[in-house]
């Protein structure tokens, strides 16, 4: 470092750092230069950083930065900005019909991409990534649906949820009819076969035919005389081939015995209307949505 | 100049020792001292509460069982994460934490506000065996935390020990811990208004969907559906200058 070192390696021509033991010295290299610069460097980096950047805590609060930036104050104005340049698209969303969304195909292609980007953040979790649902959680590509499939019907289920926490959420109540003891095992038995029969998989016809009067008295309010279901009620078709909770002599057994009150959460507190409208052109898309219905005016006062 | 001062310093061991400890108090004093005397750290929300017994019980099993290992609670403010996952996580959502479980790594997704996200039968499901509700998922299986009973005699001391770290559990509520953790779990216990005037907002019901058993799972899915859902964000402004980090 200094020329006054009087130690200088005579093959190097470095200088050392006095250290000797039995002849070996120890040499003093010095640190590369451009490696020094950059130590440096940082250091007065980091000094002006500090400066600008929020950066020290002070006697009341941290001390702001010369720039005066806030992540949070940057966030929200992104967050902002980006609603706006949504708006544009979103608010056409809101308080409309299907028809209205699918006669501008740009609001149609808005509406799709960002259903699917919610979908697959929000509700692929339960019902799949591609929508083909999972036992107990509804396939939502096929035209089965348990409270509508129209883009109204729909809506309203993301919105409200079903069994939620929402005030007007859709309630429909299958029983624990074996563990709350309002039938019997045989009973049970009985009823599954009947069920089974109802859409052509019955066994024991038998078992079935003796749980027919039971049916009509404990299973029809929900599910119809003929077993066809309520969509006002949320009661599943038990005639088709497609089963929530399988359609196993087993599996109906304890959908008797236990009950079954699948949850699904009320979207409206969690996402914004406009994201819950382009959800429910997705889902409508998917394969099985069905037309609004035309309202009845003869019936209406 | 520099080199000098420094080759001198670090040749001799107690002033190299004296320079050590000059920098790390330094760093100590402005960078702890102030958390001690600065309010304006945690923001002041409406809606925050101590968690309840169950929830706690259910806390305690979430850093038994690592979940920070590959959950984070943090949501920064990032575009991408605050339309992911809402708003962005505030100091006062974890001020009752003990400790906190922002963790740093995310393997699994943020958990800040999954509260209310998922059905509690749900929850079962996918701690039960993950791959079924999401096939692509790397979580292992929890599926013990159904069959094992809920060691909850203790609550009462842990909430007490919780309390002697500042957590505003009331002389009642340490008292009334282990019957506070059975009402969450029966919406038909006598005690249940005094419950809820104790623990606003808080969810009551069979969580795992047994009642003949207080398991874990009951605990932990009661933790897990109250995150992020207590602060009101109505009545929080967000651009108050005072909010603003």
């Amino acid at each position: 470092m200094s020329d006054k070192n009087p130690y200088i390696d005579e093959l190097s021509g470095t200088e050392t750092t006095g250290h000797e033991w039995d002849g070996i010295e120890e040499l003093n290299t010095p640190m590369p230069r451009w490696w020094l610069w950059v130590f440096y460097t940082s250091i007065v980096v980091a000094l002006l950083y500090a400066i600008a950047m929020p950066s020290i805590p002070l006697l009341n609060s941290h001390f702001k930065g010369v720039l005066g930036h806030s992540d949070r104050a940057a966030v929200n104005q992104e967050m902002e900005e980006m609603q706006a340049r949504r708006a544009v698209f979103a608010t056409k969303l809101l308080d409309t019909d299907l028809e209205t969304i699918q006669a501008d195909p740009e609001l149609f292609r808005f509406a799709m991409a960002a259903g699917k980007s919610a979908f697959g953040d929000n509700c692929a979790t339960c019902h799949g990534s591609g929508a083909q649902g999972f036992k107990g959680y509804p396939n939502l590509n096929d035209d089965i649906w348990l409270w509508g499939g129209s883009f109204e019907d729909i809506l309203h289920t993301l919105k409200v949820g079903i069994r939620a926490t929402h005030e007007d959420t859709r309630i429909g109540l299958m029983q624990a009819y074996g563990r709350d003891g309002l039938l019997t095992a045989d009973q049970i038995s009985d009823l599954a076969h009947y069920v089974q029969n109802l859409s052509g998989n019955g066994i024991d016809a038998e078992a079935a035919l003796r749980a027919a009067p039971l049916f009509q008295e404990t299973c029809s309010t929900c599910h119809g005389t003929t077993g066809m279901g309520d969509r006002a009620q949320g009661a599943p078709n038990l005639t088709d081939a497609e089963w929530l909770y399988g359609g196993s002599y087993a599996d109906i057994t304890q959908t008797l015995y236990g009950g079954r009150q699948g949850v699904m959460p009320n979207w409206n507190e969690r996402l914004p209307s406009e994201t819950i409208s382009a959800l429910a052109v997705y889902v409508h898309s998917l394969g099985g949505g069905e037309d609004t219905p035309p309202i009845n005016t003869e019936n209406l006062p | 100049m520099f080199l000098k001062l420094h080759q001198k310093l670090e040749k001799k061991s107690f002033g190299l020792l004296l320079g050590i400890i000059g920098v790390v108090s330094v760093g100590g004093l402005v960078e702890i001292a102030p958390l001690f005397y600065i309010d304006s750290t945690i923001e002041q929300v409406e809606g925050m509460r101590p968690y309840t017994p169950l929830e706690l019980a259910g806390r305690n099993i979430y850093v038994r069982e690592g979940c920070y290992t590959c959950h984070s609670q943090m949501i920064r403010p990032l575009r991408d994460e605050v339309e992911r996952y809402g708003h962005y996580s505030l100091a006062a959502e974890s001020m009752y934490d003990k400790p906190f479980q922002w963790g740093s790594k995310r393997t699994g997704p943020d958990l800040a506000r999954v509260g209310g996200k998922y059905s509690d039968e749900w929850h079962k499901l996918h701690l039960e065996d993950p791959r079924a509700v999401v096939p692509e998922s790397i979580m292992p299986p929890y599926k013990f935390l159904s069959e094992r009973k809920l060691d909850y005699k203790s609550m009462s001391a842990h909430l007490n020990a919780n309390r002697k770290l500042g957590v505003p559990y009331t002389e009642e509520m340490v008292e009334l811990a282990v019957s506070d953790l059975k009402t969450q779990l029966d919406e038909y216990a006598d005690d249940y208004d005094g419950f809820l005037a104790r623990y606003p907002k808080a969810v009551v019901r069979e969580f795992d969907g047994n009642s003949n058993k207080i398991s874990e799972m009951d605990a932990l899915i009661a933790y897990l559906q109250i995150l992020g859902t207590l602060v009101d964000f109505d009545t929080y402004e967000a651009q108050k200058d005072e909010n603003l980090r």
